[in-house]
């Protein structure tokens, strides 16, 4: 099971699971990033950290090490 | 006509246009409401309609009602009518983006959880619709339970409309009904309400269950003991074991109900279109092109903080000048005039002089952030910025501090964590500013110019430059490890749609941030101007009684009465014995002026000071003048330079004067004399004679590190709201700049030493 930190640029996958610090998990909670939900990999900062990607509507950049705690599945 | 008066909060997540609605709603009526204990400050407006008053707050942007920092409680509290401050809001007012519907709404599902009314506005209607989403209000309503109405705030379009629906809301003041949780949910929820009492208002006892490590459980544990995080784990333990674990349990009831709603509601494209800001951000974050905009649009707001503030900062100290010089010339001399003329004109002029720096600064932030530019900034400097235990959001700030740590400091509003704020705000004085650079040209041209390798002085001045951005980095690592340690912060940030600013609003935030800062550090800057003026001008007769004032004037009068003859016996090329004494007596008397000032400047309670701390001084090499010069330079660094003028016997030198090529050839000689009499004096004594290079270059370090800028104290003040972060400041950069002077100096002269 990959995490999404591990993807290449333009992927799509869906979340399978989200752990990592309770306030990290609920933050993106809130932004929608539930189990079930597909987002696309759009990139990474110019340093290698953090990424970026799209969830829906939405443009969100998380740092690789808060990626990390996502699986997804590669569609 | 007794008016009745309706509260309103403004609540939405960042980039939904709160803002914008806000200054639609109140125009010009606004203040800034200041609460205790927190950093936060929260904009309040006024405005009427049907016959009503109506207090608007503007609560800080946020994506949800889970409080982590006392800071994001503030907003909890004041939305349950739980601070002294505010009555208990009559509606609540929620602003969605049409584009980003359903994540909005989430913070809606929370706001109807209050128990008051509540209006939601669907901001950016027209944006939705360009992209094919069509949103039916009506059909919305009907699901969310709340009144819904479209607006475009940034038009005016809709305002009316949302009036009217916030006053039939109040009028009608029913309590909406939010989504349902799972049964074993609300059981625990009802247990835990029993344990608690009923002081907690129910919400609160929700978030407590919800928020794993929150400020509700913090807060709560305090108070009930560590028995509570025993039930409290057990509790999750068994909504865990029924499938419902937190906060897990939270997002799907909101976003299932929030979903069902906006399935009936809103209709969208059967395929998303490509839209301008995917096209955008290709560019705009690409790891060339991204890189090259992004130093492009740094170099630009650098540039534009040196270069376009300068000649307004000229203007204004051109103004002040003009004023001075108006009532030297209008006043007898005496304390009052020099209260008037070197207290209180040069301390208000010290304080506008910042003003062209913060605006442009601010004016370049708020267009920034209103184009949604700034979080791609954040994006593209994090790794960099994690290094020292920051995030990308401390890069602007710090970049700003080295024109200037003023306007710098108040950039760090930008951040929201609390920790990484603060760590910023206590390492950006650190950041080599413009007003070192008189002290090191300076020192550099009386030391290091003459007798060496025409690179030297250059690289001696980059050498102390790169000084501060070594230590900010290091220092900000040091405090995130220790003072400010804490859980690394959630970085996860929505880069927002790029939008085109409103240029009202960027004047806006120009305006309110030159003004918070004149009413608030302005004050303080003043006082500390105001005093070493007075230590350095008392106690002002010699030990005749005589007052040194006069005394100076009468010199400068029969001084001007020789300049014509001082000036033919110069220019004479065969002149007598006779005509050689005399010159020599007119020289004498020329300099009367500007001795008879350092003795009465060295003589002061700042000098006695000075001459009192001598030992303190001696491991950096330094004596009683360089120490009572650093003293006095506690309002300002360059102000070292004029103090050391007048305590060298040069008079008053300008210290734009020094190093500027454009200088008029008065103030040029007066500051190339400086420079020659700093170096004539220290020739006189063993250790600076000998060591004038270390000694220099130990003054140097002491400034680049130390924080003698009472202005910076003054804004940290303002941004912390505490005086214990400008005192933690001001000591350990003046503890730093100690030890690095003396580690400076010792080891200068070590060399020269060896060098014999």
């Amino acid at each position: 099971m990959p995490a999404l930190s591990e993807l290449i640029v333009g992927q799509q996958a869906e979340v399978l699971a989200v752990t990592g610090e309770p306030a990290l998990v609920q933050r993106l909670y809130e932004f929608g990033l539930l189990e079930g939900e597909t987002v696309e990999f759009l990139g990474r900062a110019p340093l290698g950290d953090p990424i970026e990607i799209r969830l829906g509507n939405t443009r969100l950049t998380l740092r690789k090490a808060e990626a990390a705690g996502i699986s997804v599945r590669i569609v | 006509m007794l008016t009745k008066t309706l509260t309103v909060a403004l609540v939405g997540n960042p980039n939904a246009g709160k803002s914008t609605l806000f200054n639609a709603l109140s125009g010009l009526r606004q203040r800034v409401g200041n609460y205790p204990g927190v950093t936060v400050e929260m904009k309040k407006g006024q405005f009427t309609a049907g016959g009503l008053t109506v207090d608007l707050i503007d609560l800080p942007g946020t994506y949800s009602l889970a409080a982590r920092s006392p800071d994001e409680m503030v907003a909890v509290d004041l939305l349950l009518g739980r601070r002294p401050e505010e009555p208990r809001p009559d509606v609540v007012l929620s602003i969605v983006d049409a584009t980003n519907l359903d994540r909005h709404l989430y913070l809606t599902s929370q706001l109807l959880d209050l128990g008051e009314p509540v209006v939601v506005a669907v901001n950016m209607i027209d944006a939705a619709e360009a992209q094919g989403v069509k949103i039916d209000c009506t059909a919305l309503s009907a699901k969310l339970g709340v009144p819904v109405i479209p607006i475009q705030a940034n038009k005016g379009i809709g305002i009316e409309a949302l009036t009217q629906a916030m006053l039939a809301a109040a009028e009608e003041a029913k309590a909406p009904v939010g989504p349902a949780f799972p049964e074993a949910f609300e059981k625990e929820v009802t247990s835990l309400q029993t344990e608690l009492g009923a002081d907690v208002p129910g919400f609160l006892t929700r978030r407590l269950l919800l928020d794993v490590g929150g400020y509700v459980e913090a807060w709560q544990v305090e108070h009930h003991g560590q028995d509570l995080k025993q039930k409290l784990a057990e509790a999750r333990q068994r909504l865990a074991d029924a499938g419902h674990s937190v906060p897990g349990v939270e997002a799907r009831a909101r976003f299932a109900w929030v979903r069902a709603a906006v399935a009936v509601g809103v209709t969208r494209p059967a395929v998303r279109p490509v839209a301008f800001t995917d096209k955008l951000d290709k560019v705009l974050t690409h790891r060339v092109w991204g890189t090259l905009v992004f130093l492009v649009v740094m170099f630009l707001m650098f540039q534009s903080i040196f270069l376009w503030a300068k000649p307004l900062m000229d203007g204004i100290d051109g103004v002040r000048e003009d004023i001075a010089k108006g009532i030297e010339g209008n006043m007898a001399s005496g304390p009052l005039r020099a209260l008037l003329v070197d207290g209180v004109v040069k301390g208000v002029g010290s304080v506008l002089i910042f003003l062209p720096q913060i605006m442009i600064l601010f004016g370049f932030i708020a267009f920034l952030e209103d184009c949604g530019y700034m979080a791609r900034a954040a994006f593209l400097m994090d790794r960099l910025m994690s290094r020292c235990g920051l995030s990308g959001k401390s890069f602007i700030p710090l970049l700003s501090s080295v024109a200037c740590a003023v306007p710098g400091i108040m950039a760090t509003r930008v951040i929201e964590n609390r920790r990484d704020r603060l760590a910023t705000i206590v390492v950006a004085p650190l950041m080599s500013c413009s007003a070192r650079l008189p002290v090191y040209v300076l020192l550099i041209g009386a030391f290091l110019k003459e007798g060496y390798s025409s690179w030297v002085p250059g690289l001696v001045l980059f050498a102390l430059y790169m000084i501060g951005f070594v230590v900010a980095p290091l220092v900000a690592l040091v405090l995130k490890r220790t003072l400010l340690k804490g859980a690394t912060p959630v970085f996860v940030m929505e880069l927002p749609a790029y939008r085109r600013p409103k240029i009202f609003a960027v004047l806006r935030r120009m305006l309110e941030a030159g003004w918070a800062f004149t009413l608030r550090a302005g004050t303080f800057i003043f006082a500390a101007m105001i005093l070493v003026w007075a230590l350095l001008y008392f106690p002002h007769r010699d030990a005749n009684g005589e007052s040194y004032p006069n005394r100076i004037e009468k010199a400068e009068e029969a001084a001007k009465s020789n300049e014509d003859k001082l000036k033919e016996l110069k220019a004479k090329p065969d002149a007598t014995d006779d005509e050689k004494a005399e010159l020599e007596k007119l020289e004498e008397a020329a300099g009367q002026a500007d001795h008879l000032n350092g003795e009465w400047k060295r003589s002061s309670y700042l000098g006695r000071t000075g001459l009192y701390l001598e030992p303190v001084f001696r491991p950096l090499g330094w004596d009683w003048k360089i120490g009572m010069a650093a003293l006095a330079s506690f309002p300002a660094r360059e102000v070292i330079v004029g103090t050391l003028g007048l305590i060298y016997d040069v008079g008053d030198v300008d210290t734009k004067a020094i190093g500027n090529d454009d200088a008029d050839e008065e103030a040029k000689e007066k500051a190339a004399g400086l420079a020659k009499a700093v170096k004539d004096d220290w020739s006189k004594d063993p250790i600076r004679s000998k060591y004038g290079v270390a000694v220099a270059m130990s003054v140097m370090v002491f400034f680049a590190l130390c924080c003698q800028c009472a202005s910076t104290l003054a804004v940290i003040r303002r941004e912390t709201k505490s005086w214990a972060w400008p005192a933690f400041t001001f000591v350990y950069m003046t503890v730093l700049a100690y030890l690095g002077a003396m580690v400076t100096f010792q080891f200068g002269s070590m060399i020269i030493d060896a060098m014999g």
